[in-house]
């Protein structure tokens, strides 16, 4: 068959897949304007055939290139993949995450080693030698820090006085950004080796340790940990799991085992996923903690007991969430 | 067509798609135009929402965040690939079998944005980008996604009339495409242009004689004889 007979005979099908795909790519169609589409996979194949016909046959190239656009345009339609959301997302908090975490179990021991070890080394350092802090904060920090820990009986600005709502939503927006942009990069940074990753978790940890101790050394612990336990529950261990997912795509790169490094790191990136989207939504509950109910000027007692709280169910989640009875180890 | 790397996925039909992959400087003028869109949607709510004092501030930030990280993933998931920037230069994201961009696949390959940025201006991202034999950055590797040209062509051209003759020397499948491609591409070059290359084809004859025989040869080859 000459290439115009091929045209002519085909063309109404090819104008005909054209509308459906339009109908298909678009976000929304009028009701009224909407076209059956019970054909359109049977179409696609017909047009799977005419496309290799038309390689075969070496019609010119433009046809060839127009019916090549045409299939991948309807193969990406046929091919879509798209499950009710509610279903997916309320899965994935009852198991999904506490799983994804468990299975991972290494990884994200390795970060929190990293973080606790330099915690504690950062703090027994500052409390044997108090000069040691400045290695780690400058004065200015420091000073702006002590400030806002003042023990409570003295004068002076501390961190309850002279809040406002607006001030908790503009804390809430500097938190939301600030850590869940350090999670994501922690996460990336672990695909450089692993190095990122483990960077990340050794500063923030010596950071911490060290600003811990001094305030015990000047006596604003108090203020300190009061404000703290509640949100360090969901955002300490949110960022120690960013650390060892980060971890994971690094040692697909370092040892990929049986696998190509390519494949592994794409083995790893699944894996990994799902853990990203638990420390985010960890990340945002401590911001919302961490910005409405930890500056609130509660009895020491109240608030140690509703960190602990935090803590304690945050763990039981991850711990034991979503797991199968009698499954066995998980 | 466009001179760039060529990508073959075959689809479960059994039919091979040929996948144009879009190279380095196409994908970073796409992100350009998306860094200034977003800067100036940035700036625009900057100034509206500095009207709110500190909880304007507070969206603000939350907004910033937003564009930062969720921006390429939203666009991308919904749709088919293409963030403005990417749809500008004609380009979208799609997974390494040719099938559409899922919003995980989306996510991970910007996630890992970050170490692709690595160290400082993308440096990583595009070195790996040129190492790599299908163009893929960090981000693509771990996500298995490509970026691909997404091609427009229309295949109504002008009728002509020249005489069709068939050809009187063995036709090979190669000597067919090159005289197809050189009639649809008739319009592009001037008639003394066109002679001239008809003229690499028949030596021996006039360079208007030379176009008029590859015309009748290529009339055959669309139409037969009449």
């Amino acid at each position: 068959m000459k290439q115009a007979r091929f045209e002519q005979q085909y063309r109404p099908l090819w104008d005909s897949l054209e509308q459906q795909l339009d109908q298909l790519e678009a976000l929304r169609v009028a009701r009224k304007k909407r076209l059956p589409l019970d054909r359109f996979v049977a179409d696609y194949r017909q047009l799977c055939h005419q496309l290799a016909l038309a390689r075969e046959r070496t019609y010119s190239l433009e046809l060839q290139q127009y019916l090549n656009n045409l299939v991948l345009r309807a193969h990406r339609q046929l091919y879509r993949y798209n499950p009710p959301l509610a279903d997916r997302i309320g899965e994935f908090f009852a198991s999904g995450f506490p799983g994804a975490v468990r299975r991972q179990w290494k990884w994200h021991l390795i970060s929190a080693l990293s973080f606790i070890l330099s915690i504690t080394l950062a703090w027994a350092l500052v409390q044997q030698q108090p000069e040691m802090v400045y290695t780690v904060v400058d004065e200015a920090m420091l000073s702006e820090l002590e400030l806002m820990y003042q023990p409570e009986d003295s004068a002076g600005g501390d961190i309850h006085a002279g809040r406002e709502g607006e001030d908790d939503v503009l804390m809430f927006g500097y938190y939301i950004k600030n850590n869940i942009g350090i999670a994501f990069r922690t996460f990336a940074g672990g695909l450089l080796l692993g190095v990122g990753a483990i960077f990340v978790m050794l500063f923030n940890g010596s950071f911490f340790g060290a600003i811990a101790g001094h305030l015990i050394n000047t006596g604003g612990h108090e203020a300190f940990f009061t404000f703290v336990i509640a949100h360090g529950a969901p955002e300490l261990t949110a960022i120690v799991l960013a650390g060892g997912a980060g971890l994971r795509l690094g040692w697909a790169i370092i040892a990929p085992g049986q696998w190509s490094r390519l494949d592994a790191l794409r083995l790893a990136a699944r894996d990994a996923l799902p853990t990203m989207y638990g420390v985010f939504a960890l990340l945002l509950l401590a911001a919302f903690i961490e910005a409405f109910w930890s500056p609130r000027d509660f009895d020491a007692t109240i608030k140690y007991s509703v960190g602990a709280a935090c803590w304690a169910l945050l763990y039981l989640y991850l711990f034991f969430g979503g797991r199968q009875r009698g499954a066995g180890k998980g | 067509m466009l001179i760039d790397e060529r990508f073959e996925v075959e689809t479960p039909e059994g039919a091979m798609l040929s996948l144009s992959l879009a190279g380095p400087v196409t994908r970073a003028m796409a992100y350009g135009i998306d860094l200034t869109l977003r800067l100036i949607i940035f700036a625009v709510l900057a100034i509206v929402l500095s009207l709110l004092g500190k909880m304007g501030i507070g969206l603000l930030l939350i907004i910033g965040f937003a564009l930062e990280w969720f921006y390429p993933t939203l666009f991308e998931a919904l749709r088919h690939g293409q963030t403005p920037g990417k749809k500008a230069m004609g380009i979208a994201v799609v997974h390494a079998n040719g099938s559409p961009l899922s919003f995980n696949g989306s996510l991970i390959r910007n996630l890992l944005r970050t170490a692709d940025a690595f160290p400082l201006f993308y440096l990583l991202g595009f070195v790996t980008t040129l190492i790599s034999p299908r163009y893929q950055r960090l981000g693509d590797m771990a996500a298995n996604t490509l970026v691909v040209h997404i091609e427009k062509t229309e295949t109504t051209r002008k009728q002509h009339n020249d005489p069709a003759n068939p050809p009187d020397w063995p036709l090979s499948a190669q000597d067919q495409l090159a005289l197809l491609a050189f009639h649809e591409r008739r319009d592009q070059f001037s008639e003394a242009r066109q002679q001239e290359l008809a003229q690499l084809a028949f030596p021996e004859l006039s360079p208007q004689l030379a176009l008029q025989r590859l015309r009748s040869v290529t009339r055959y080859l669309l139409e037969g004889a009449q």
